[in-house]
C-alpha cells in the first residue's frame, strides 16, 4: 500500500481489520487493498477536517460497497467552553461571548440571551420600539446571510461551484450592512440587555434599500440556476428524508421541520420582539427532503426581504428615538460616537462625569466595572434562528454574573438526524443530507 | 396567600377569592407549605471575592442568602392551572400522585419540580396525554448549585406543546453523592445528545441512556468542566506593562 507517509495516522493492522490512511490521490491503493482483504465492509472516518463536513465535524461511516449501513457523528472539536466563560463575566459581557457560538447567525445568539436576561430583569415591556425594530432588521438580514451560506456551501459540496460563488457574493453585501450598522462583520455584540449598542448610522437606511433592490434582482438567479436544474434535483430530491414524526421525536426545528409541511415558526407561533407586527408568511414544503429544505431557504429569503422592507420603513419614522432602555441602572451610561481619532467615545459624557457630577462618575464606574444585578431565577426565551429553535436557558443567583447560561442550539439537536437521514443511502448522499441540516459547528460545540 | 391550618377550611368566599375547594388537599398540590418558601441554594459572604486575607473593604461581614424563587400556590393564572389540573389527573390515573414536588411560577414561566424516581413516567404522560401533549423537548440543561445540600445537581428540561402552543419547564434534582437521574431518551429521543452533554459537563448519570459517553470533551478527560468546583483556568496576560489576571481570579462583585 503506497500512501503518503503520515506520522500521526499510519497504516496498521488492528483487531478489527486493516487501517488505511487516505490523504488524497491514493484511492486506488485503498481499493486494491480492500480487494485483497475480500471484505466489502469498510468503516470510513470522514473528517474532522474534511471540506464537505461544514467545519470540524467527524463522520464515522460504515459502508457496504457504496451503501451506508451506519452513520455516526463525532463532535466536540470546536468546543471552546463559552458557557463556562460566561459565568465569569458580567451580564453585558456575556453577549460578547455568546455571539461567537453560531458564527453564521451571531445576532440570534445575542438576541435569545438578551431576551432571557430581560425577562429575568422584568423589563421585557420596556424595550424601546426602535431597539425592537433594529433587532428584527438585523436578525432578518442575518437570516438571509445565513441561508445564503447554507445554499452556497451545500451547492459547493455537490460540485455546483457557481452557487457557491454567487452565494458568497450576496452574503458579502449582508456583511457590509452589518459592518456599517454595528462596526463589525461578525461577532457584533450589538444586541445588549435593554436594547442595542448604537443608533443607526447616517445613510444606513439608504444602503438597506439598495440592498433590498439588488437582492430582488439576484434572488431569481438562484431559482433560475437551481430550482429546475435536473442535476441539482437529481442530487437533492428524495435525499435526507425525515417525516414529521421523526422530526418531533428528534427535536428537529427550522427548515427541516417545515419541509414536512408543518408550518411551525416561532416568529408566528410565539412572537417576540414585535414579530406579530410584520407581514410575512411561514414557508413550508411537502417533500420532507433536501430539495424541499433548499426551496424553503430560498423562499424564506424573500420573506426576510419583506420584513426588512417593513422594518426599514418603520425606522425611517423613528429618527432620533432611543435605542436603549431608559433605566440608567441597566443602560450603558453613554451613547458612544466615533471621534476624529477613529475611536469610539462620547466627549459630552466625559465632560459630564469628569467635570460636573461626582455621582455620575461613581455610577458610570459601578455600572461599567461591576455591572447590574439580575434577580434570582431562570428564564428560557427561544427564538427562530435560521436553523430552528435557538434558546438560552439563563439562570441568575441575583448577582452581577450569569450563574449559568446554557444554549439549546438547533445545529446540535438537528445533527442527531444524520444517522436516520443517511443510513441505507449512498455515501455521496450523506453530504447532501448534512448540508440540508445546515449545521454550524460553532453552535454545535459551543 | 398564606397556607392555613386544616381547621380554617370552613369559610366560603365568593368570586375570585380561593374557597374551601381550592384549599382541599387534592387541590393544593404541592401540599407542603415548606415548598412555598424561596429555595435557598447558598450564602454569599463578603464582597469582591476576597478570602483568606484581612478585610479592608468593610464588606467582610456581608451575608446574603442566595434564594431562588419559591413554590407558588394556586391559582397559577392563565392556562397554567389547566396544565397543572391535567397533569394532576394524569398522575393520579397512573398512580404516581406525588411525582410533583412543587410548582414555581416565575416571570410568567411554569416550572414543575419532579421527583427523580418518577421523571420517566411524568415525561411519558406529558407527551401522550391529549390534554397535555408536550410532544417536543428542547433538551436538558444542567445547573450545579454546590451549596444546595442534597440537591446539588439540577437537570432542567424545557418542553413544548405544539398542539396547544404552551411551554413548561421540568426541574429534577439529585445529590452530588449519588448523581443519578432516569433517562428520558425512550420518551424523547432528541435528548440522546443532550443527556450526553449534561453528563459530560456535570457528571449527572442518566440511568437507562443507550450509550452515555462524553460528547464534547475527549473520552479520557478528567472531571466535569461546567461544575462550579471545576476551575475556569487561564493565565495572567501582560498588556503595556500591567498584568491582567485570569478571569476566575479577578475581583468579583457578589
Amino acid at each position: 500500500m503506497s500512501t503518503a507517509y503520515d506520522p500521526y495516522a499510519r497504516e496498521a493492522e488492528t483487531s478489527s481489520g486493516r487501517v488505511f490512511t487516505v490523504t488524497g490521490q491514493d484511492w486506488d491503493s485503498v481499493v486494491s487493498g480492500i480487494a485483497e482483504e475480500g471484505d466489502d465492509r469498510v468503516v470510513v472516518n470522514m473528517g474532522p477536517q474534511h471540506p464537505s463536513t461544514h467545519g470540524v465535524l467527524r463522520l464515522i461511516l460504515e459502508l457496504e460497497g457504496e451503501t451506508v449501513t451506519e452513520a455516526r457523528c463525532g463532535i466536540g472539536y470546536l468546543h471552546t467552553g463559552i458557557e463556562k466563560n460566561m459565568e465569569f463575566r458580567s451580564w453585558v459581557q456575556g453577549v460578547t461571548f455568546c455571539t461567537r457560538m453560531d458564527y453564521l447567525a451571531p445576532f440570534y445568539n445575542e438576541a435569545t440571551y438578551c431576551f432571557g436576561v430581560e425577562r429575568l430583569l422584568d423589563i421585557e415591556d420596556d424595550i424601546p420600539e426602535k431597539a425592537r425594530v433594529m433587532r428584527v432588521l438585523l436578525m432578518e438580514i442575518n437570516r438571509i446571510s445565513s441561508h445564503l451560506v447554507a445554499i452556497a456551501t451545500g451547492g459547493m459540496e455537490i460540485g455546483a461551484l457557481t452557487v457557491m460563488t454567487i452565494g458568497f457574493r450576496e452574503r458579502e453585501m449582508c456583511l457590509d450592512l452589518f459592518e456599517l450598522i454595528t462596526g463589525l462583520r461578525m461577532n457584533h455584540a450589538f444586541i445588549r440587555p435593554g436594547g442595542v449598542a448604537q443608533d443607526m448610522p447616517p445613510g444606513a437606511l439608504d444602503q438597506i434599500r439598495d440592498f433590498i433592490a439588488l437582492m430582488k434582482k439576484r434572488l431569481p438567479e438562484y431559482a433560475a440556476l437551481c430550482n429546475a436544474n435536473p442535476i441539482f434535483k437529481g442530487r437533492l430530491q428524495g435525499v435526507g428524508h425525515l417525516d414529521l414524526a421523526g422530526c418531533l421525536a428528534l427535536g428537529m426545528t427550522g427548515p427541516v421541520l417545515r419541509s414536512t409541511g408543518y408550518p411551525w415558526d416561532l416568529r408566528k407561533t410565539q412572537p417576540y420582539s414585535g414579530y406579530e407586527e410584520y407581514d410575512f408568511e411561514v414557508q413550508t414544503w411537502d417533500t420532507a427532503d433536501s430539495y424541499g429544505r433548499f426551496r424553503i431557504r430560498l423562499n424564506e429569503m424573500w420573506e426576510s426581504l419583506k420584513i426588512i422592507e417593513q422594518a426599514a420603513d418603520r425606522l425611517a419614522g423613528l429618527e432620533g428615538a432611543p435605542v436603549m432602555i431608559g433605566d440608567k441602572k441597566i443602560a450603558w451610561p453613554s451613547q458612544l460616537a466615533i471621534g476624529s481619532d477613529g475611536m469610539g467615545n462620547s466627549l459630552d459624557h466625559i465632560r459630564h462625569i469628569m467635570g460636573e457630577s461626582m455621582e455620575a462618575l461613581i455610577h458610570h464606574f459601578k455600572l461599567v466595572t461591576e455591572g447590574f444585578r439580575v434577580p434570582a431565577g431562570q428564564a428560557y426565551v427561544p427564538i427562530e434562528s435560521p436553523r430552528g429553535e435557538l434558546g438560552a436557558h439563563v439562570v441568575s443567583d441575583g448577582g452581577t454574573r450569569p450563574f449559568r447560561a446554557h444554549f439549546r442550539d438547533p445545529s446540535f439537536t438537528n445533527l442527531q438526524a444524520t444517522s436516520v437521514m443517511s443510513e441505507g443511502g449512498m455515501v455521496a448522499d450523506v453530504i447532501v443530507a448534512i448540508a440540508s441540516i445546515d449545521p454550524v459547528m460553532g453552535g454545535v460545540d459551543r | 396567600m398564606s397556607p392555613k391550618e386544616p381547621g380554617e377550611f370552613t369559610e366560603v368566599t365568593s368570586g375570585t377569592e380561593p374557597d374551601v375547594t381550592d384549599r382541599s388537599p387534592e387541590n393544593t398540590l404541592p401540599a407542603d407549605p415548606e415548598q412555598l418558601q424561596p429555595e435557598v441554594v447558598g450564602v454569599q459572604r463578603g464582597m469582591f471575592g476576597v478570602r483568606d486575607s484581612g478585610d479592608t473593604s468593610g464588606y467582610g461581614g456581608l451575608v446574603r442568602p442566595i434564594a431562588m424563587p419559591g413554590g407558588t400556590a394556586r391559582p397559577y393564572g392563565g392556562w397554567f392551572d389547566e396544565v397543572a389540573d391535567a397533569l394532576e389527573a394524569a398522575l393520579g390515573g397512573a398512580g404516581v400522585m406525588h411525582a410533583v414536588e412543587k410548582v414555581v411560577v416565575h416571570r410568567n414561566e411554569l416550572t414543575f419540580f419532579i421527583r427523580r424516581e418518577e421523571l420517566r413516567e411524568v415525561a411519558q404522560l406529558l407527551r401522550d396525554d391529549p390534554r397535555l401533549r408536550f410532544e417536543f423537548c428542547s433538551g436538558v440543561s444542567g445547573v450545579h448549585y454546590p451549596d444546595d445540600a442534597g440537591r446539588e445537581l439540577h437537570a432542567v428540561y424545557h418542553l413544548l406543546s405544539m398542539t396547544h402552543n404552551r411551554r413548561i419547564r421540568l426541574e429534577v434534582t439529585c445529590p452530588d453523592a449519588e448523581p443519578h437521574i432516569p433517562s428520558v431518551v425512550s420518551v424523547y429521543p432528541t435528548n440522546d445528545w443532550h443527556e450526553r452533554e449534561t453528563y459530560d459537563f456535570f457528571g449527572i448519570i442518566f440511568d437507562g441512556h443507550p450509550s452515555l459517553t462524553r460528547i464534547e470533551m475527549p473520552d479520557d478527560w478528567p472531571g466535569h468542566p461546567q461544575r462550579k468546583d471545576y476551575p475556569l483556568g487561564g493565565i495572567p496576560v501582560e498588556y503595556k506593562g500591567a498584568s491582567i489576571p485570569p478571569p476566575d481570579t479577578r475581583r468579583v462583585y457578589h
